[in-house]
């Protein structure tokens, strides 16, 4: 063979292995199983506990929620049309908003609870769509469907992991070991399927529901950082003080 | 025989790249977590219905890919058993181990989550696949053996060592893989419409702002002008010299139309927002630019190579109307005069 063919034929295959060779790599461990979480006790008196209850509102009209083409799963599609509920509205109120204590707690240490959270896939959709889990709590991954679904969490402080569901009544179950806001899931095989969990070190936080309405029970006295996290309208955030016993009402207002 | 069994493994090996690509394009490399199983099934008896949405994309790659590596296999066997040329039994020896590598990086691309480097090496170990198979298939063909004999209709059109051809024809190869590299770069990192316009860029003619995503598109988008100067530099030289020499004169056309549609591919694959199978059709049309070339390259030095042999494979004298590449020269004068 000629010289300057074998010289590009070996430059051609040094480059392509070249990033083989460079890279870095992932883990494919399987999920650990729940950390033991040393007992603590729940730093906050119930005599002095106070609550911050609310709304989030939208202002605005919100455009149509995107359709779904699920034509390539026949399972899916004979549920008939759907579409992805970024915006769900009722009676004025913004719903699927994670609402949260950012800020301060100090160092206080909380129990993690031990039920686990439960993450649907039914109706080739996941239930719920925004949902929030303390770090070190089990979250239970089921596949409701007769259809195949693979779990794939995307973190950015945490591990990701990538499961598959072939069958009906398969559970996955994994933990999370640092807090982190917005955690997203998705599905590979249904596009259309999203969903995030906020992963915190405490159980301050909740989603907005029917009406927009959230409640964080149970807060010891002070001052916090409050947001509010919409998977399309980005987070805001209020400084709330409570004192003993203290319920405060605040409310948050997305513009489109 | 041989030659048209390696014309099917260099076409199924196209097939595969373009199937590889309606997986990144439908962003379905991750729909089937586990490797070498499919949701815990033996990769051949993962049931068809189960091949929905992304699984469709992803398994059917799968099953490509695990065809080509079995031809492949029975390629380097059938050469090992049955070819003389010691080089092409190398080509079936290397085109196994690099299908057998390509396998391994996309088991582990999946595992580990797609990360860049190995996704990026995957697409390119691809076509070094292709090339390696076109390369078996040329140098299996009838036309390769007898050194291109009858090609030309002008008696001395044959076989001339054309060494300026050689080195236009070395660059433009090597300029077009670079290039698909860069483009499997720009796949992989997301940065396919970091440029969302076309021609201009950001509306200017070079780009008003920067950041990596943009560098990148940016960077094929000067590699499509250099292959294209590339490409017609090479294309026209055989033109302008090589007009009777079929053997030169058929891939230098299919060259041109080829990178016509390549070109058209690439814009409408930014005008259509990355639609999969234009997408996807850009990806194999850069292949078949590639493989285009390097038959151009191969055939350009098949007079360097060994003599010409025998349909049964036995290498011979010069065939009729080949002489040797020392007393044979252009009636231009010395092919390197062209320089």
């Amino acid at each position: 063979m000629s010289r300057s063919v074998r010289v590009l034929a070996c430059a051609a295959l040094s480059a392509a292995l070249i990033g083989a060779a460079a890279c870095g790599g992932g883990t494919s461990e399987e999920p650990a199983a729940p950390a033991a979480t040393a007992p603590v006790t729940n730093p906050v008196d119930p005599a002095t506990a106070g609550n911050i209850t609310g709304k989030v509102t939208l202002e605005g009209t919100p455009p149509a929620n995107p359709s779904i083409n699920m034509a390539s799963d026949p399972y899916c599609m004979n549920l008939g049309p759907a579409s992805t509920p970024v915006f769900v509205v009722s009676e004025g109120g913004l719903e699927n908003v994670f609402v949260y204590v950012k800020d301060g707690l100090g160092s206080l240490k909380f129990p993690v609870p031990s039920t686990p959270v439960v993450l649907d896939q039914k109706n080739c959709a996941y239930t719920p769509r925004v949902f929030g889990i303390q770090v070190g709590q089990s979250l239970d991954i089921v596949n409701s469907d007769e259809t195949l679904h693979n779990i794939h969490a995307m973190p950015a402080a945490n591990r990701e992991f990538n499961r598959g569901q072939a069958l009906k009544g398969l559970k996955y179950t994994t933990t999370f070991t640092a807090p982190e806001v917005m955690l997203p899931f998705k599905c590979d095989v249904h596009k259309w399927m999203s969903a995030w969990v906020g992963v915190l070190e405490h159980p301050f936080y909740s989603v907005s529901g029917k009406a927009g309405a959230f409640s964080l029970n149970g807060l010891p006295p002070g001052t916090y950082t409050i947001e509010a996290w919409h998977e399309q309208l980005g987070t805001q955030t209020q400084e709330v003080t409570i004192g003993a016993k203290e319920s405060k009402e605040i409310s948050f207002v997305f513009k489109i | 025989m041989l030659h048209l069994f390696a014309v099917l493994v260099a076409s199924a090996t196209a097939l595969l790249i373009f199937a590889g690509g309606l997986v990144t394009s439908t962003e379905s490399g991750l729909s089937v977590p586990d490797w070498p199983n499919t949701y815990g099934y033996f990769m051949f008896s993962f049931p068809l219905d189960k091949m929905v949405g992304g699984i469709f994309y992803e398994h059917s790659h799968r099953l490509i890919a695990s065809t080509v590596g079995f031809l492949i296999t029975v390629l380097a066997v059938w050469l090992w058993r049955s070819e003389p040329r010691p080089w092409v039994r190398r080509l079936g020896y290397v085109a196994l181990g690099a299908v057998v590598t390509q396998g391994i990086l996309g088991g582990i691309t999946v595992l580990w989550f797609l990360p860049d480097p190995i996704s990026i090496a995957h697409a390119s170990l691809a076509q070094i696949v292709f090339c390696l198979t076109t390369t078996i298939a040329l140098a299996t063909s009838p036309g390769w053996k007898r050194a291109y004999a009858t090609s030309g209709p002008v008696p001395g059109e044959t076989a001339r060592d054309d060494r300026m051809l050689q080195r236009v024809a070395v660059v433009t190869t090597a300029l077009i893989y670079l290039q698909i590299v860069v483009g499997a770069t720009m796949r992989h990192t997301g940065a396919g419409l970091a440029i969302p316009d076309f021609p201009l860029m950001l509306g200017h003619i070079i780009p008003p702002h920067w950041d990596p995503k943009i560098a990148i598109h940016f960077a094929h988008r000067v590699g499509a002008v250099v292959v294209s100067v590339a490409i017609l530099a090479a294309t026209g030289h055989v033109l302008y010299h090589h007009r009777g020499r079929r053997e030169l004169f058929r891939p230098s056309l299919l060259l041109l139309a080829l990178l016509t549609v390549q070109i058209t591919l690439g814009a409408l694959t930014v005008l259509s927002q990355k639609h999969y199978v234009i997408n996807s059709l850009h990806v194999v049309t850069g292949a078949a630019v590639l493989a285009t070339s390097l038959v151009l390259t191969l055939r350009a030095h098949r007079p360097r190579f060994t003599q010409a042999v025998d349909p049964d494979g036995s290498a011979r004298q010069p065939a009729d109307g080949v002489l040797p590449v020392a007393i044979h020269r252009s009636p231009l004068g010395p092919a390197g005069d062209h320089a």
